[in-house]
């Protein structure tokens, strides 16, 4: 179906190639997982299938790639389009129609299809991605998880042979991306065909591969295999691999499902074991950091938060989990004066939120917006630095010395938008960082990152929490919350409906429980490394040939 | 609500061809401007906001009518005030005396302050009133059918450009939460969100975010096939598209040369015509070679007729009646009266109505709830 052969990719101006001689063979029906770290040539695999590499991007093609037989350097993109349909990161950057229906229909209009046959598949495919519901829906109302079902199906629609996606689900809350996944699931079954996709969250999708391609960075062989011979051997993978891994399971469980089965031992050694805690100590008034009380924001006619109450102390971590839009960068925005409450107060440091400006408000609360790149406006990282030392004033030198704790791989010289999404954010994070406001709130840090910088972050929050930081953090990724938070706030339609310690409030969880708990539930264990502290991985092993045998 | 029921109260919904809603929302405008009478001018504002509540889609930019609606009342207001402040006056009904200035010679003839009339007031006033009418007008058939969805009925030559027009319509509202995001951003920074520094700091982030924006935009209209290449062959692309540029710059400074007394006459209507041949050559020509097709195009059936005519019906009884008896249509503003009501104005009015009965119901945009789950840049801006 797509073949590589003798690929390698070159950008203009770059002294070594992104890709080195790639052999690949993609075969029809495959759902195929594209993984590596952010910069590796991923994506610059991703867009050479279609011939958006190098027509599009630049740079020299070295090799040939086929697809159903037509070779990328002589057909463009365009001339592709009837063959491979491509999903952009961010969806709602590809629509181009006013509604649902024309959207679906675009691609059919170009590719010049007979019109009762785009009536048709237009019908077919409001179906098969269950858009029917919204089939009138102007786009710029959608929620991200409908855009991003519009996305696939408007390049479905053309009938492709090949699906490419890159990171479908990055930006959605832990449901929508089910329902995404449900439904490529159903595309290679039921139609076959070819899924390739990129995607960090492993422990999303790593279940659904027939097969997985590792892409290392730096030019370096790529690492082709099942999901089980890549997944045993992977210096990074999801939850409950490692469980597996580390408990000795075979075949290694790659679905929640598969360590269920094979974990009843585990759980019977976790019975009577008193559970991992979090909670560092009692707080008292003095701690609080932020307050908002019967906090209600509204945009016109509807309401983004209802009467929402609730505080974060010093030297905790808390995670504000909820749906695309249930009001989470609402709550965020108030907190550092950006959105003003129609009643109730919200108190920041001990001030009215909204009076906060200036030095003022940088001394006393940092936010990291959810596209940290926003927050940066200078050409180079070390001017980047001196203005931040300058807003914040503080000794010059700061920031930077900050920064080079937190990526020391970042040189002064480089433009801000050449770093990597996750150096970005580690840059942000140390240009607010730079003030020491004692609360520090992050919206959706790990949209993009990979896993080396997503444990790096976790790290970091961690120890500002040591250093009597408050951190508050809005995210989908269930993983990072039961890493670092002691505190869950879960929020639905901007009302607060759940307010606990971790393991409280995700164990029961369908949607916000960590692979390990859904493991080991009803056991509160939330992270592999609890459950090694609590029972240590030599006893672990010595029950494994157990573990194993209690599958069947 | 159940299917049945739903069918029996909007089976016949549809979208009414966009081209019907502007020949009626001209049509209005043209009538509009043909009259000064400000009781007939009120009654097209009526006529126009009662067809557009009763025939506007459920989307964002169905709402541009009220924006269109503020800013008619503002023009009103500033026509106004020039008339207080620079205006000539007229009449002999003084309301009061606004501090006057002493201007220098050179500037004899503009006048500043002074005596203000009612007269000069009213005739302002109604003339204000004409221009927010027509300009409420456009923005009813803005709200009533989207730009975007107008140009879908351009022929296949200006395809290209259309979407181009399109996408770059759909920038704005983009822009727009651009510049808001970034100063959100220099707020978080401690830095001035108002000013000219915050606009310079803002500009650059906003202008690097439009170009990706338009990068990926483009690379993923072109991996859906946008622009892929019929049997034309590149020469005759190249004829097809100069042809037709020549010929719209032709149709240009012909129609110029008609309006417009002292232009050599080879300039106005052999032009125009040279100029219109040549596009409409160049546009069957490419509609004969075009690879695209179109997804339900909007048909032009019985609503589009009683649409479209409707307009055409009330502009033609405003022409008319300026025509027969233009004392109708005046408002005699020295000495003030008040405004006659001509029949032919009124009957016009009244069939320039009739489409929010003629045309058929808008199909529903949202079958639940106006989504809960709305995207947050959405809501923020």
């Amino acid at each position: 179906m797509i073949r590589f052969e003798h690929v390698s990719i070159t950008y203009p101006g770059q002294p070594a190639p992104v890709l080195r001689d790639v052999n690949l063979e993609l075969l029809e029906g495959e759902l195929v997982l594209v993984v590596g770290r952010t910069g590796s040539g991923k994506s610059s695999l991703l867009q050479a299938i279609n011939g958006l590499v190098p027509h599009f991007t630049g740079g020299t093609l070295q090799g040939r790639v086929l697809v159903d037989g037509r070779d990328t350097r002589t057909h463009p993109p365009r001339e592709l389009a009837d063959l491979v349909g491509v999903v952009p990161q961010d969806p709602a950057s590809g629509f181009v129609a006013d509604t649902v229906e024309e959207e679906l229909a675009f691609g059919m209009e170009c590719l010049g299809l007979a019109p009762d046959v785009m009536r048709r598949r237009v019908e077919e495919t409001l179906d098969l991605l269950g858009l029917a519901g919204i089939r009138n829906r102007p786009l710029l109302t959608l929620s991200a998880g409908q855009q991003q079902r519009v996305a696939i199906g408007a390049v479905l629609a053309a009938h492709p042979r090949a699906l490419v996606l890159d990171e479908p689900t990055s930006a959605l809350d832990p449901g929508a991306a089910e329902e995404i996944l449900a439904a490529l699931q159903r595309l290679v079954h039921d139609l076959g065909i070819t899924v390739v996709m990129a995607e960090h969250r492993l422990e999303r999708v790593v279940q659904y591969a027939d097969r997985i391609v590792v892409v290392p960075g730096d030019a370096k062989e790529l690492l082709i295999g099942t999901p089980q011979e890549v997944m045993r051997k992977a210096p990074i993978a999801p939850p409950v691999v490692e469980l597996g891994r580390i408990a000795g399971w075979t075949p290694l469980p790659l679905s929640v499902r598969d360590a269920r089965r094979a974990a009843a031992p585990l759980r019977a050694l976790l019975v009577g074991q008193p559970p991992p805690l979090r909670v560092a100590r009692e707080h008292d008034a003095d701690d609080i950091l932020v307050q908002a009380t019967d906090l209600t924001v509204r945009y016109g006619a509807h309401s983004a938060l209802r009467a929402v109450t609730m505080a974060v102390h010093r030297g905790e971590v808390v995670a504000l989990m909820g749906r695309n839009g249930a009001g989470k960068s609402t709550l965020l925005n108030a907190m550092v004066g950006l959105h003003t409450g129609t009643s109730g107060s919200i108190r920041t440091n001990g001030k009215d939120a909204s009076s906060l400006k200036g030095a003022e408000l940088l001394h006393s609360v940092g936010l990291v917006p959810q596209v940290p790149g926003d927050l940066l406006e200078a050409t180079t990282v070390a001017d980047e630095c001196r203005t931040a030392d300058r807003d914040a004033q503080v000794e010059a030198g700061t920031t930077r010395a900050l920064l080079a704790l937190l990526a020391p791989e970042i040189h002064d010289s480089t433009h801000p938008r050449d770093l990597s999404e996750g150096q970005r954010l580690l840059l942000a994070l140390a240009v607010v960082l730079a003030a020491r406001p004692p609360l520090l709130l992050l919206d959706e840090p790990t949209r993009g990152l990979d896993y080396p910088t997503k444990i790096r972050l976790a790290a970091v929050l961690s120890e500002l929490a040591h250093a009597g930081h408050g951190v508050l953090l809005a995210t989908h990724d269930v993983e990072l919350a039961a890493e670092v938070a002691t505190r869950v706030i879960v929020i639905a339609e901007g009302e607060i409906v759940a307010d606990g310690a971790t393991a409280d409030v995700v164990v029961a969880s369908p949607m916000f429980a960590p692979q390990v708990a859904k493991v080991l539930a009803p056991h509160p264990w939330l992270t592999v490394s609890d459950v090694i502290a609590t029972i240590g991985p030599l006893i672990l092993r010595s029950h494994a040939p157990i573990s194993g045998g209690a599958v069947g | 609500m159940r299917p049945a029921l739903h069918l029996g109260s909007r089976g016949s919904a549809r979208w009414l061809h966009p081209g019907a809603w502007w020949v009626w929302a001209l049509g209005l405008a043209t009538a509009a401007s043909r009259t000064l009478n400000p009781l007939l001018l009120v009654l097209v504002i009526a006529v126009a906001g009662t067809v557009v509540s009763a025939r506007k889609p459920e989307a964002p930019w169905a709402r541009s009518f009220m924006f269109f609606a503020k800013l008619g009342v503002a023009i009103i207001i500033v026509r106004v005030l020039v008339q207080l402040v620079f205006g000539a006056a007229i009449g002999t009904t003084r309301l009061f005396t606004l501090p006057g200035i002493d201007l220098p010679d050179w500037m004899a003839g503009v006048r500043l302050g002074g005596p203000v009339m009612l007269e000069s007031l009213l005739l302002a006033l109604y003339d204000g009133l004409r221009l927010a009418t027509i300009i409420m007008c456009v923005g009813a058939a803005n709200s009533l059918a989207s730009p975007s969805r107008l140009l879908k009925s351009v022929p296949a030559a200006l395809y290209e450009i259309g979407v181009s027009v399109v996408v770059a319509l759909t920038f704005t509202p983009q822009l727009i939460s651009d510049v808001l995001r970034v100063q959100s951003a220099r707020h978080l920074r401690g830095r001035a969100t108002r000013g000219p520094r915050a606009i310079a700091g803002a500009a650059m982030p906003v202008l690097e975010g439009a170009l990706e924006r338009s990068v990926t935009l483009a690379a993923a209209m072109d991996s859906r096939g946008y622009g892929r290449r019929g049997p034309m062959s590149i020469r005759q692309r190249r004829v097809n598209a100069s042809l037709l540029t020549i010929g719209l710059i032709a149709a240009c400074i012909g129609t110029y040369g008609l309006v417009s007394a002292g232009t050599p006459w080879f300039l106005s209507a052999p032009m125009l015509a040279a100029g219109l041949g040549s596009s409409l050559l160049a546009i069957t020509w490419s509609a004969r070679n075009a690879v695209r097709t179109r997804y339900r195009p909007d048909p032009w059936w019985a609503p589009e007729w009683a649409v479209s005519g409707a307009g055409l019906a009330v502009a033609a009884c405003f022409v008319s009646a300026a025509w027969w008896a233009p004392a109708g249509l005046e408002t005699l503003v020295d000495p003030p009266t008040w405004p006659a009501l001509p029949a032919l104005a009124v009957l016009g009015l009244l069939l320039a109505l009739t489409p929010a009965i003629t045309a058929p119901a808008v199909p529903r945009m949202f079958e639940q709830r106006p989504a809960h789950r709305m995207p947050e840049l959405g809501v923020a801006a």
